[in-house]
C-alpha cells in the first residue's frame, strides 16, 4: 500500500483542537459540570492540582481539572503556566500550624497527646465498597456530621511540645534570616538546602514520592519512620505590606502536615534522640504530606552521618526526578519527530550491519 | 515600573509583550551575555514554565521571547522543516504574542529557531539562530551526576569522552555517535551542540550568526559567538567525518544537503529527500530537477494557506 | 513605596520600557558577541550626570532587584544613583566582589578590574560585568584584539582608559574561564570586551 504524505500545519492543529474539545465536553445531552461543582465535589483532585501546581486558588485550580477532563498533571502544567505569569508583590509570613483550626489530627506515637485525637474527614475506615447510592440522581446531600461538644484545642500542640522537657526529639531549626530559596526564579543547585528541597518535594508528583517513600519503608534507605502527627485544617497567612511595615492578614490556606519521627543513634558528639521528617502540602493531601516527610528525612541522610546507597536519599536523583511537569514533557516530547536523527541513526546501523556481514562471510561479499 | 505599550495586537493583552514578563526577559538576558562570554559553558538560568510543555521548545521559546522585537522577521524549524506541527505551533505563538513577522526564507530571517537542524543556506551577521536543546549536558550520557559534570567543566576533565569515543571505535571500527556529536569550544569547553546530525557540526565553525541554545527543562543557556572556533571531537587515525548519501535529494537533485528518507510504500521503496524544506523549495524553484521531482512532496496541498 | 527619592526630580526611563529594553539589549548582545565593535543606540533616553547615555541604557535594560551593583564615586555623587534605584529597583553594594555589575566613570580613579568577582570555577558566569564610561571609543593607544566573535583580528583605540588598562585586560583575560566582562560605554555607543579575549598592544 502506498502512503500519502500529509503536509503538517495550522489547519491540521486547530482541528485537533476542536475535536479535543468535544470529547472533553463528552456527550451533549448530559449536563455540562460546572467549575464550582468541581471546586466542591472534587476537592481532592482541586487539592492535588494547587499543591503541585505550586498555586493556591480552589477556581483556578477547579478550571484547570475541567479545562484538561480531569487528567491531573495536565491540570497542573495549567496552574504552573499561569502561575509563572503573575506578578510577585513579596513573601508571606511563615505561617504558624500550631495556630492551625485543626479538622483532623492524629499520631500514631502516643496514645493520647495534648489537644487529643480528632479522627476528622478521613477515608481511613471507610469500606471500600462501591456506595451504588451515589449513582442516583438528585439524591439529597448527606446529613452534616455532629458537632464535637467541647471546641477543639487552639493552639493545637506540635509534636514538639511532647518532647520539649526531654530533648528527645531535634528541634527545628531555622535556617537563617535569608530569604528561602525559590525555585520558581532560580535553577536547581547541589548540594540542595533543606528549604530548596522542601519546596521541590511540595511541588512534586505525588506518586513519584510515595513509590519513593514505599521504597524507603521496604529498606531501599530505610528511616524505621513513624507517624508523630499530621494534622488538616486553616491556618492564616500573613504578610507584611512595605509601607505598613506590620504583618496583616490576607487570607487562610487549607494545610496538611506531617511530622514523621525516625530513630537516630547518635554519634561521638551527639546523644541518641528522635529526628524528623517534613511533608507539608496544599488542600488534603495526607498522602503526599506523609511520603514527603519520608522522603524529606531520607534525604537528610548526610546531616545524621548515614550513608548513601537508595535511590531515596540520593537528593540529586530525587530533587531533579520529582516535577511531574518536567518529567511529562520530556518524557513525552519524544512524540515530536525525530527524522533527522532516526536517519542518522539508521544510516549508521545499516552501515554497521554491513560491516558485519561482511567480516562474517568475507567470500560472499567476493562472490557479489 | 509600567511595561504598557501599545500593541497593535489588543487579544493578547493578557499577557506582557512577548509573553514573559520584563523581569524574567532581564534574568534571560543577562544569562545570554555571560554565556556569549564564556563560549560553550552552561550558564544556569530561572527557566519558567511556559505555555507548551518541557521537552517541546522552552529554552528556544525562552530565548527568542527574550530577544525579540517588532522589527524582527521571525523564522521556525524542526527536522529542518518549516512546515512540522510543532514549528508550525511555535511560530504561530510568536506571530500571536510579540506581532512579529514570520518567514520561512533563511536569508530573510532575523531569528532563526531551530530543532535538530541548522540550514543549509550559510547564516549571515546579524541573524540569530536559537536551538532548542533537549539535554544541554555532553557528558550526561557518560555521568547522570551534574555535580560531577560541571565539575568536569570547571577543571577541563574530558578524558572520560575521549574513553568513551575510544571504546566506541574499538566496539564498532567507528566513532558511532551520529547525531549530538560532541563539539570543543575554543579548545576549551565541551558542548552539546543539541540532537542536530554529525552533518551540521561543522556549520557553527567560525559560523558568522550567533547561535543560542536554551534548555528550558533542564534551565540551562549557551553560546557560541561568531567566528568561534567550534571542533567536532574525533582522533588522528579516526578523523571526524559527516554523513554522506548515494542519493541525491528527489526532489530538487542536491547532492549536498542533509537527506530525509521517506517510505513510500510497504516493499521497500523509498525516496531521499531535503530535511531543509525551505533550501529544497529554493533550489527548485531556481530550476534544479530531481529524479522524483513531480512527486506530490514537492507540492504539498498546503492546509493552511501559508 | 518608601525610597526616600525625591520624585519630582527623578528623569524619566525608557518612554516606552519594553521596546526600549528590547532594543538596547540587542545592541548589548551584539556588542558582546562582536567585541571591539562599536554598536550604537538608537533608542536610549537621556541619562542623569554623570551617566552618558549609553550607559544609563545599559543599565536601564539589565539591572534589578536581582542585581547588586556597584558605583564609583562618580555616579554616586550625581543625580544618577535615584535614578537607577528607582528605575531600576537595584540593591547597592560597596563590596566590588558581592557587585553583579559595576559603573565605573572616573577610570583613572576606579578599582583595578581584579578588585571585581572573578566568578568560580563552576560558575563562572557568576562574575561582575564591569561598565566603564569614557569620554571616546576612538583616538586612543590603538590595542589588537583576537578570538571569539572577531573574525582574525580587530584594532580599537578607546580614550580615557588607565595607563595600565589592557594589562590588567589581559591578565582578566589570560585566567579563563575566570574573569571580568567589560563593557565600554561612551555617548550612545557600546563595545564589548568580554574575558574570552586575547589583547595584544601596539608595539608590544
Amino acid at each position: 500500500m502506498a502512503y500519502v504524505s500529509v503536509k503538517g500545519g495550522e489547519k491540521a492543529i486547530e482541528n485537533a483542537h476542536q475535536w479535543l474539545a468535544e470529547e472533553r465536553r463528552g456527550d451533549p445531552t448530559v449536563e455540562e459540570v460546572a467549575v464550582a461543582q468541581i471546586r466542591e465535589q472534587l476537592s481532592l483532585a482541586v487539592d492535588r492540582v494547587m499543591a503541585e501546581g505550586s498555586c493556591y486558588d480552589r477556581d483556578l485550580a477547579a478550571l484547570a481539572v475541567k479545562q484538561a477532563g480531569g487528567d491531573l498533571p495536565e491540570a497542573i502544567f495549567l496552574v504552573r503556566a499561569y502561575r509563572t505569569t503573575l506578578p510577585r508583590f513579596g513573601g508571606s509570613e511563615p505561617v504558624d500550624t500550631e495556630r492551625m483550626n485543626v479538622r483532623r489530627r492524629i499520631s500514631a506515637a502516643f496514645k493520647d497527646i495534648p489537644g487529643g485525637q480528632v479522627l476528622g474527614p478521613t477515608f481511613d475506615y471507610t469500606h471500600r465498597l462501591l456506595d451504588f447510592r451515589l449513582a442516583a440522581d438528585g439524591a439529597a446531600p448527606p446529613e452534616p456530621a455532629p458537632l464535637a461538644n467541647e471546641p477543639q484545642a487552639w493552639p493545637m500542640p506540635t509534636i514538639g511540645s511532647v518532647f520539649a522537657h526531654e530533648d528527645l526529639l531535634e528541634h527545628d531549626v531555622r535556617s537563617g534570616d535569608d530569604a528561602p530559596f525559590d525555585l520558581t526564579r532560580e535553577p536547581m543547585s547541589f548540594p540542595a538546602g533543606r528549604d530548596q528541597r522542601l519546596q521541590a518535594l511540595a511541588r512534586g508528583d505525588e506518586g513519584f514520592l510515595l513509590s519513593l517513600a514505599y521504597s524507603s519503608q521496604r529498606g531501599w534507605g530505610s528511616t524505621h519512620p513513624l507517624c508523630g502527627e499530621i494534622r488538616l485544617g486553616e491556618v492564616a497567612v500573613e504578610f507584611i505590606p512595605e509601607e505598613l511595615g506590620f504583618p496583616i492578614e490576607i487570607g487562610e490556606v487549607t494545610l496538611t502536615e506531617c511530622q514523621m519521627l525516625s530513630g537516630f543513634a547518635g554519634s561521638a558528639q551527639k546523644a541518641p534522640q528522635f529526628t524528623r521528617g517534613y511533608g507539608l502540602a496544599f488542600g488534603h493531601s495526607e498522602r503526599k504530606a506523609m511520603s514527603m516527610a519520608i522522603v524529606d528525612r531520607a534525604l537528610r541522610r548526610g546531616e545524621v552521618g548515614e550513608d548513601v546507597d537508595a535511590p531515596v536519599q540520593d537528593e540529586e536523583f530525587v530533587l531533579y526526578h520529582s516535577d511531574n511537569v518536567e518529567a511529562s514533557g520530556f518524557v513525552q516530547h519524544l512524540k515530536l519527530p525525530h527524522y533527522v536523527d532516526f536517519q542518522a541513526d539508521l544510516q549508521l546501523v545499516r552501515r554497521l550491519r554491513r560491516e558485519h556481514f561482511e567480516r562474517l562471510n568475507p567470500s560472499k561479499e567476493a562472490a557479489e | 515600573m509600567s511595561t504598557a505599550a501599545t500593541r497593535p495586537n489588543e487579544a493578547e493583552r493578557y499577557y506582557n509583550y512577548a509573553y514573559l514578563d520584563e523581569q524574567t526577559k532581564r534574568m534571560i538576558r543577562r544569562a545570554i551575555l555571560k554565556a556569549l562570554a564564556i563560549p560553550g559553558y552552561q550558564a544556569p538560568f530561572g527557566s519558567r514554565e511556559m505555555p507548551v510543555p518541557y521537552g517541546w521548545g522552552t529554552g528556544g521559546i525562552q530565548l527568542t521571547a527574550a530577544i525579540i522585537g517588532p522589527d524582527d522577521v521571525y523564522k521556525c524549524i524542526d527536522q529542518g522543516a518549516d512546515d512540522t506541527t510543532n514549528a508550525v505551533s511555535i511560530r504561530k505563538f510568536f506571530a500571536r504574542v510579540a506581532d512579529v513577522a514570520t518567514t520561512e526564507d533563511t536569508a530573510e530571517a532575523t531569528i532563526i529557531q531551530t530543532r535538530h537542524r541548522i540550514p543549509e543556506q550559510p547564516l549571515k551577521a546579524g541573524q540569530v539562530l536559537v536551538f532548542q536543546v533537549p539535554q544541554p549536558e555532553p557528558l550526561r550520557g557518560l555521568e547522570a551526576r551534574e555535580t560531577e559534570t560541571r565539575a568536569m567543566h570547571a577543571y577541563e576533565e574530558y578524558g572520560l569522552q575521549y574513553v568513551s569515543l575510544y571504546e566506541n571505535i574499538s566496539a564498532f571500527g567507528r566513532i558511532a555517535a551520529t547525531a549530538g556529536y560532541p563539539v570543543m569550544v575554543e579548545e576549551r569547553y565541551l558542548m552539546s551542540p543539541s540532537p542536530i546530525p554529525k552533518f551540521d557540526n561543522p556549520k557553527m565553525d567560525d559560523n558568522e550568526a550567533i547561535l543560542l541554545f536554551g534548555a528550558g527543562r533542564e534551565k540551562r543557556i549557551y553560546a557560541i559567538p561568531p567566528h568561534t572556533r567550534v571542533r567536532s571531537l574525533d582522533f588522528e587515525d579516526y578523523p571526524f567525518e559527516v554523513q554522506t548519501w548515494e542519493e541525491n535529494c528527489a526532489l530538487c537533485g542536491a547532492e549536498d544537503s542533509y537527506l530525509d528518507e521517506v517510505v513510500l510504500d510497504d516493499a521497500g521503496n523509498r525516496m531521499f529527500v531535503c530535511s531543509d524544506s525551505h533550501h529544497c523549495g529554493q533550489r527548485r524553484a531556481e530550476g534544479h530537477v530531481g529524479p522524483m521531482a513531480g512527486h506530490q512532496l514537492a507540492n504539498p496541498v498546503a492546509e493552511d494557506g501559508q | 513605596m518608601t525610597l526616600g527619592i525625591d520624585l519630582s526630580r527623578i528623569h524619566p526611563g525608557f518612554p516606552d520600557p519594553v521596546r526600549g529594553s528590547q532594543t538596547v539589549f540587542r545592541a548589548i548582545m551584539d556588542a558582546v558577541a562582536r567585541p571591539g565593535l562599536a554598536v550604537a543606540l538608537n533608542k536610549a533616553p537621556e541619562a542623569p550626570a554623570p551617566l552618558a547615555r549609553a550607559t544609563g541604557a545599559i543599565a536601564l535594560t539589565l539591572l534589578d532587584f536581582e542585581t547588586p551593583v556597584w558605583l564609583d564615586a562618580g555616579v554616586l555623587a550625581g543625580e544618577a544613583q535615584a535614578w537607577l534605584r528607582f528605575h531600576c529597583g537595584c540593591p547597592l553594594t560597596s563590596e566590588t566582589q558581592d557587585a553583579a555589575f559595576a559603573f565605573i566613570t572616573r577610570p583613572e580613579d576606579g578599582p583595578p578590574l581584579s578588585a571585581f568577582n572573578a566568578g568560580d570555577a563552576k560558575y563562572p558566569d557568576r562574575s561582575t560585568t564591569v561598565v566603564i564610561q569614557l569620554p571616546h571609543l576612538e583616538g586612543g593607544r590603538p590595542v589588537r584584539l583576537k578570538g571569539p566573535g572577531i573574525k582574525g583580528e580587530r584594532t580599537i583605540a578607546p580614550q580615557g582608559l588607565p595607563g595600565d588598562f589592557w594589562e590588567q585586560v589581559a591578565d582578566n583575560n589570560s585566567a579563563f574561564q575566570f574573569g571580568v566582562d567589560v563593557i565600554l560605554a561612551s555617548g550612545d555607543l557600546l563595545m564589548g570586551l568580554p574575558r574570552s579575549l586575547q589583547i595584544q598592544t601596539e608595539g608590544a
